[in-house]
């Protein structure tokens, strides 16, 4: 696996097996000793133009339990005219010497162009870039969904008919798109519930059903109910009146969540607004599996790290993509598994 | 020292064959087996000979971003991609929206001797959208403005709107209105639909344009007066253009090259040389686009070539500059989509890339087919070939061509400007030897030059 | 060349028999043992060996498989391995005698990263190897201290084992490489 840009390209199996990996990771934090050395020697730049203290710690963990050094490279302002151009902070992480780049950019595309610029010979780990997507986050949320389902058994299962229903902001959640396209693929039923403002236009498309109502959506007893963050700005920029509306309608509160099934599960990827799209008596609940999603990104993040940073590196310094309309990628040459012949 | 040109064997938009004997500015005769001791001879055998393109949507971004492109840069583009004239959008720095600033882009292109420069003069001072601004002295300068347009920003206002409409009109002018709703456009990226929402780009929905267009068209039947649509871009624009011409309304619509040949899945890569306002569309846009130049809705084809530094596109796609240079391409975008796919012949190309626009912008001495008497512009253009376009094609500053690594058809092998070549053997003729010929024309040879009537000459 | 077929599956039972006794004698009995396989094959023959020892002495001993994928020197100069599950007995490894179980011993590279695998998971009192088949060219200064077969070979040649519940087959075989390593 060279980069990481987009759940959108990854297949079954490459995604099943990044999710076992991630068991193997989150083995090791059961360990005395919960670092393994595989990373040794390797660096890994954490690029974050947007604020993200959660997202940023997670990596870093990641890394660090890998035995990977870690740089963090805070980057305010990503346009030509307010500071460093995305080209010369590639070129300087270059310079440093970057195996792995994890970035995290207000714009949509930033990470697929910095993979194809030639800038870079690193291997690319998207951390969420503008409403595209953020693929490790989907990760971590398919594989807490896997072992909330499956236990000890989750090793070499998708999610073949859980239904997933998705609230909220979707419009410019990248959460919600890469959690609709790898849900997808796993074998999920996924639908949306948010106010036609907040929809994608064109989402009626997407391989996924669309609804207005969350009373419905909750009628129809879905496994998964997983709740997004509704931003300040949204609120003074007309998508809806104002947040007492928009609790109403579309809050999970505790009446709401008590009439979920009694496996269901509820996720956000965190921060909450308690209070207004999910209660606290919800989010603190047996059902939430917020504080899990936080353990279970540290095992993704350990895989996905491991795939893109520990195998034969043969492709690095050659570009692999032509200069003609190259497109976004999930995921390039996982390696086969070794017969071991090597003893 | 003779100067007059002798071309021979070329074939004409009709497809019936002549030799062009050029003398003192003029096409001094027509024929075949033609002879002139002294001249400098063409072999056009297997070319094309085509009245000189005429580009009515040019940025030439002199005054103020030189960095960008400049008069002289520009004029070798178009000269390269068969041009003989451009007029040059006002969204310079300062704007181009006093008798002075024009007066000065048009001695630049006299000058540098390329093109046929013709100044746009804004329509609101200063680009801002709220006076007009100074469209009689502009018009009443030597450079004689008679399009005028805000392009770059739409005039939004309704009531500004309506009275640039008459205004023009009192000075023989036409607005030519760049259709964008900026309230349903504030931060767009790229056309809005499936992929947009896929690619987490903001989107410029289709009605942005549709219902500037709407508007516009019965503004300009309720004054009478004429209206120019800049870069159609959607299906819909068609629709609304082919209701007002029905109706009998006067306006007239442009396409560019890259919407008859490009859609929005280019962007999918985020590679920002796709990124262009208004944005690439869908398949479908791109068919009504074509059906529309076929049917007569859209009157020409103008390229919008609007050239940018290289780091103002190697970057993410959000803090990319809008635009793709366009007149060196032009032609063969126009073969490829139109000519070569059997929506026009090579008389609708003549009509549709140099007498229309002429006669839009009051550019005399353009007529549909090259006669005697008239002044000498035109170029020789080779069908046949086709080639990797790459950015050993382009003539201006700007790279940032769509088109790199796409292999097209046909090449300019020569073009003549006001009588002399400006373009041999495929190749720029060089800026001294240029230069000084349209000095020499200038400054007293027999024989009218081609600038609208009623301009002085400095 | 064609395989050269070095153990019959007899051989291989008798290999086993005789290191699962072998095993006993060197602990003096069951106590604290835990057999750890290496996958792939390594887990397969831990088993059988696990199984042995228990019907031999008459008490079970510990039994799991040790991944050591993510401990190798050797990650960067191949394409990205999948690990196997590491799993070890509930209580645990500390103070225990851990035997180390694989097919093939080599270079002893695989070694190296099992002990330091095993160093990260506990602190066993003593480990020891047991392998099936020693065939020479150590890289490291490892030695096993049970093995089934010792099969010198030459570094063009390659060693084939097949175990019945993984391969379908029983065997083991010695031929040349087809391509260079």
């Amino acid at each position: 696996m060279r980069h990481l840009l987009s759940t959108r390209g990854l297949s079954r199996e490459e995604a099943v097996g990044i999710l076992d990996v991630a068991e193997d990771m989150a083995d090791v934090a059961q360990r005395e000793v919960r670092k393994l050395p595989t990373l040794r020697g390797k660096t890994v730049v954490n690029l974050f133009f947007e604020d993200s203290t959660r997202t940023r710690i997670s990596f870093e963990a990641a890394a660090k339990r890998l035995s990977a050094d870690v740089i963090n490279f805070s980057a305010k302002g990503s346009s030509v005219s307010k500071g460093e151009s995305l080209k010369d902070t590639a070129q300087t992480l270059a310079a440093i010497g970057a195996d792995a780049v994890v970035v995290r950019h207000p714009a949509s595309g930033a990470p697929a162009v910095l993979a194809q610029s030639g800038w870079i010979d690193a291997g690319i780990v998207n951390a969420g870039d503008g409403t595209h997507e953020h693929p490790t986050q989907a990760l971590l949320d398919a594989f807490t969904i896997r072992r909330r389902l499956h236990g000890a058994a989750a090793r070499g299962r998708a999610l073949d008919g859980v239904a997933v229903t998705i609230v909220g902001d979707i419009l410019h959640s990248r959460v919600a798109r890469s959690n609709v396209w790898l849900l997808t693929t796993l074998g999920a039923s996924v639908s949306l519930v948010a106010p036609a403002t907040l929809l994608p236009f064109g989402s009626e498309d997407w391989p996924v059903s669309v609804g207005y109502d969350l009373d419905d959506a909750i009628a129809a007893g879905p496994d998964v109910v997983m709740m997004l963050r509704i931003q300040a700005e949204r609120m003074h920029a007309a998508f809806f009146p104002n947040a007492r509306e928009y609790s109403r309608q579309w809050g999970l509160n505790d009446e709401r969540a008590a009439l979920l099934r009694e496996a269901s599960i509820v996720m956000h990827p965190g921060p909450m607004n308690r209070g207004l799209e999910i209660s606290s008596g919800t989010a603190d609940s047996h059902r939430s599996t917020v504080l899990e999603q936080v353990t279970n990104g540290v095992s993704v993040r350990m895989a996905v790290l491991y795939l893109l940073l520990s195998g034969a590196t043969g492709s690095r310094g050659s570009q692999s993509d032509s200069a003609a309309t190259p497109s976004p990628s999930g995921m390039n040459q996982s390696g086969p598994e070794q017969s071991g012949r090597e003893k | 020292m003779d100067s007059s040109l002798l071309v021979r064997g070329a074939a004409l938009a009709d497809g019936s064959g002549t030799d062009i004997l050029v003398r003192d500015g003029l096409v001094a005769e027509l024929g075949s087996a033609l002879s002139s001791a002294g001249a400098t001879v063409i072999d056009a055998a297997g070319l094309l000979a085509l009245p000189g393109l005429v580009d009515l949507h040019t940025h030439l971004r002199e005054p103020g971003f030189e960095q960008s492109e400049t008069v002289l840069s520009g004029s070798r583009a178009a000269a390269i991609g068969g041009f003989t004239a451009v007029h040059a959008m006002a969204n310079t720095s300062p704007v181009a929206d006093t008798a002075g600033v024009v007066e000065q882009v048009q001695s630049l292109g006299d000058a540098a001797g390329y093109v046929t420069v013709r100044p746009v003069g804004a329509v609101t001072a200063g680009l801002e959208g709220v006076r007009l601004a100074e469209i009689g002295a502009m018009a009443r300068s030597r450079a004689a403005v008679r399009v005028f347009s805000d392009d770059g920003k739409c005039v939004s206002d309704a009531l500004l709107m309506r009275h640039a409409l008459e205004y023009v009109k009192t000075f023989g002018g036409v607005v030519a209105q760049h259709a964008q709703e900026p309230r349903l456009t504030e931060g767009a990226q790229m056309n809005e639909g499936l992929l947009s929402g896929q690619l987490g780009l903001a989107g410029w929905p289709a009605v942005a344009e549709e219902a500037i267009i709407a508007r516009d068209v019965l503004l300009a039947e309720h004054v009478g007066a004429r209206l120019h649509i800049c870069h159609l871009s959607t299906a819909g624009s068609v629709d609304v253009v082919r209701w007002a011409k029905a109706r009998g309304i006067s306006v007239t619509a442009e396409v560019t090259p890259h919407h008859l040949f490009l859609t929005e899945q280019s962007a999918a890569g985020y590679d920002s040389r796709f990124k262009v306002n208004p944005p690439l569309r869908r398949a479908e846009d791109v068919q009504a686009l074509r059906d529309g130049v076929a049917d007569g809705t859209i009157d020409i084809v103008a390229t919008d070539h609007a050239p940018h530094p290289v780091e103002a596109k190697d970057c993410e796609w959000d803090a990319a500059a809008f635009g793709m240079v366009g007149l060196e391409s032009a032609l063969s975008v126009v073969q490829a989509s139109l000519v070569d796919s059997a929506v026009a012949g090579w008389t609708d190309v003549v009509r549709l890339l140099s007498s229309t626009p002429a006669r839009i912008g009051r550019l005399e001495g353009y007529a549909e087919c090259i006669a005697v008497g008239s002044p000498a512009n035109f170029t020789l253009y080779d069908p046949a070939v086709s080639r990797t376009f790459g950015t050993d094609a382009l003539r201006g500053k700007g790279v940032n061509s769509p088109y790199l690594a796409t292999v097209l058809p046909g090449r300019v092998m020569a073009t003549v400007h006001d009588g002399y070549a400006t373009v041999l053997d495929g190749e720029l003729v060089d800026a001294d030897v240029v230069a000084e010929r349209a000095m020499a024309r200038r400054t007293g040879s027999p024989g009218t030059q081609s600038h609208t009537a009623g301009a002085q000459h400095g | 060349m064609p395989a050269r077929i070095v153990l019959q599956q007899a051989d291989i039972t008798r290999a086993l028999t005789r290191i699962s006794h072998e095993i006993l004698e060197s602990n003096r009995g069951p106590d604290g043992l835990v057999i750890l396989g290496i996958p792939t094959r390594g887990v397969t023959l831990a088993r059988r060996i696990a199984a042995q020892l228990g019907s031999i002495s008459g008490s079970a001993v510990g039994l799991g498989s040790l991944d050591v994928t993510l401990y190798r020197d050797d990650l960067g100069r191949h394409p990205t391995r999948t690990p196997a599950p590491t799993s070890v007995p509930a209580d645990g490894i500390d103070g225990s005698t851990v035997v180390l179980v694989d097919d093939v011993l080599y270079s002893g590279r695989t070694i190296r990263a099992a002990l330091d695998a095993l160093s990260d998971i506990g602190r066993p009192r003593i480990v020891r190897l047991a392998v099936l088949v020693d065939r020479g060219h150590r890289e490291l200064p490892i030695r096993p201290d049970f093995v089934g077969k010792n099969l010198p070979s030459a570094q063009h040649e390659r060693i084939n084992v097949h175990l019945q519940e993984i391969d379908g087959d029983e065997f083991v075989s010695i031929d040349e490489a087809q391509a260079a390593k």
